[in-house]
């Protein structure tokens, strides 16, 4: 959230700069990208800190799963079971075959617990690491963004990489003549004139999955950071002005407020995020 | 907003942490589940087998008890039947033994009577004698007479 939102006036910046300075990439050239697309840069704070949730989560599971047993359980234990369980049951929902699903179940408990863990990041004050960092590197104007899920590149990272893992299962499952085939008839049927309309719809409808299953995850958790911004930004303004008390209760009330309601966001986005995956790569697994 | 190498980063690390969860997270969780659900499988087919073998054997001890009074029952009555049996042989015998012990008596006495006749035969004879004898005694020879005498002596 924002405890350090008036540390920002503090520096003075104004409004503008203060969103589009927390929106900026830490990144391998150490100053905004100009492109919209460039390849050579890499935003070293969604790398570092998608990592570090991941291998935090995978790490607590581990440990569960090395001393697991099949009696009693522990608390923790039970924690993990209960997540692996709601995964494994929409998986069997979804996934039709149980050797797939043994491929299938784990990836889609990682990516929940990972998204999850990545939203998350969204709960720690706004300002915290981003103020550490500064003062870590000496630089009180270093970009750090916490968020991997709020840049593009990281959801869209995952959705391309479900769309491999679909496009795997359409090969494994229909064979490469089958899928073919699958491309050119479906959905509108066999005729040589309707071939080329048929896999122009394919094409779309491919990029359209990956695209907005990346897209969703991305604005939703783009749109949370900008509006705790925007909260912490009102808080800012108290200091100077005689209605700045209200300001500064209104900082804490519309904070505690939208960070409650972002607990939702950050579970059912992850949530959304695991279920797309599972109903691509079952519709990999349907012939049409 | 820009689209950088960060998305070939984020979709290798994607895979990495998949396979992971797919070696060592989600087997040994998955297996443990598995274990568990046996286990309440099984014991619950064990309480239901248990409680089978419960109704078996009420069955079976009701069945023996009945079998048990069916057979005293049995017994009593046989010994019953057996006994009256004993009673009419024995009243059969006594019945036997009696009409033999009352034949014997009889005969016996149809001897004495037979017997006693004899005697009374002889000594009425030998009265008759002795008083024909005083009688004729003057008229006639007893040894003249002696076979009249028989004769008469048979006759009585």
């Amino acid at each position: 959230m924002s405890t350090a939102g008036h540390e920002a006036a503090a520096n003075a910046p104004t409004a503008g700069e203060y969103i589009v300075h927390h929106l900026t990439h830490l990144n391998s050239t150490g100053h905004a990208q100009k492109s919209i697309i460039d390849f050579s840069v890499i935003n070293l704070d969604t790398v570092v800190f998608s990592v570090l949730m991941g291998v935090l989560g995978l790490f607590v599971m581990w440990r569960v799963a090395k001393s697991v047993t099949s009696g009693v359980p522990g608390r923790m234990q039970a924690a993990v079971e209960i997540v692996l369980e709601m995964v494994n049951e929409q998986a069997k929902g979804i996934v039709h075959s149980a050797e797939s699903r043994k491929a299938v179940g784990p990836l889609a408990l990682t990516v929940f617990i990972w998204i999850f863990l990545m939203n998350s990041m969204d709960f720690l004050p706004l300002d915290l690491l981003p103020t550490i960092w500064q003062t870590v590197t000496g630089d009180h104007h270093a970009y750090l963004r916490v968020v991997p899920t709020a840049d593009l590149n990281g959801t869209l990272g995952m959705s391309i990489g479900v769309l491999l893992v679909c496009l795997y299962y359409n090969v494994k499952i229909k064979g490469f003549g089958g899928w073919m085939h699958e491309l050119f008839t479906a959905p509108f049927g066999s005729h040589p004139l309707l071939y080329p309309i048929n896999f122009a719809m394919q094409m779309i409808e491919f990029l359209a999955k990956t695209v907005s299953h990346g897209m969703r995850l991305f604005g939703n958790m783009y749109a949370g950071e900008l509006v705790f911004m925007l909260i912490a930004l009102m808080g800012a303004a108290w200091a100077g002005t005689t209605t700045g008390v209200f300001l500064f209760i209104g900082h804490i009330l519309s904070g505690s407020i939208w960070a409650i309601f972002h607990i939702l966001i950050v579970a059912l986005q992850a949530f959304i995020f695991m279920m797309l995956t599972l109903v691509y790569i079952g519709q990999a697994h349907e012939a049409h | 907003m820009n689209l950088n190498a960060t998305l070939f980063a984020q979709l290798v690390v994607f895979f990495i942490l998949a396979w992971f969860t797919m070696q060592f997270v989600w087997p040994p969780i998955v297996k443990a589940l598995d274990e568990r659900a046996k286990k309440i499988a099984d014991g619950l087919a064990a309480a239901e087998r248990g409680k089978q073998d419960l109704e078996l054997a009420t069955k079976r001890s009701t069945d023996a008890l009945r079998e048990g009074k069916e057979k005293a029952a049995e017994l009593i009555a046989n010994a019953e039947k057996r006994g009256a049996q004993l009673i009419e042989e024995a009243k059969a015998n006594a019945k036997v033994e009696a009409d033999r012990i009352v034949a014997g008596a009889k005969a016996e006495i149809e001897q004495e009577a037979v017997r006693a006749k004899e005697q009374l035969r002889e000594q009425v004879a030998a009265l008759v004698v002795t008083g024909a004898e005083q009688i004729l005694r003057r008229e006639i020879n007893a040894q003249a007479h002696s076979d009249i005498l028989a004769t008469i002596k048979q006759d009585l």
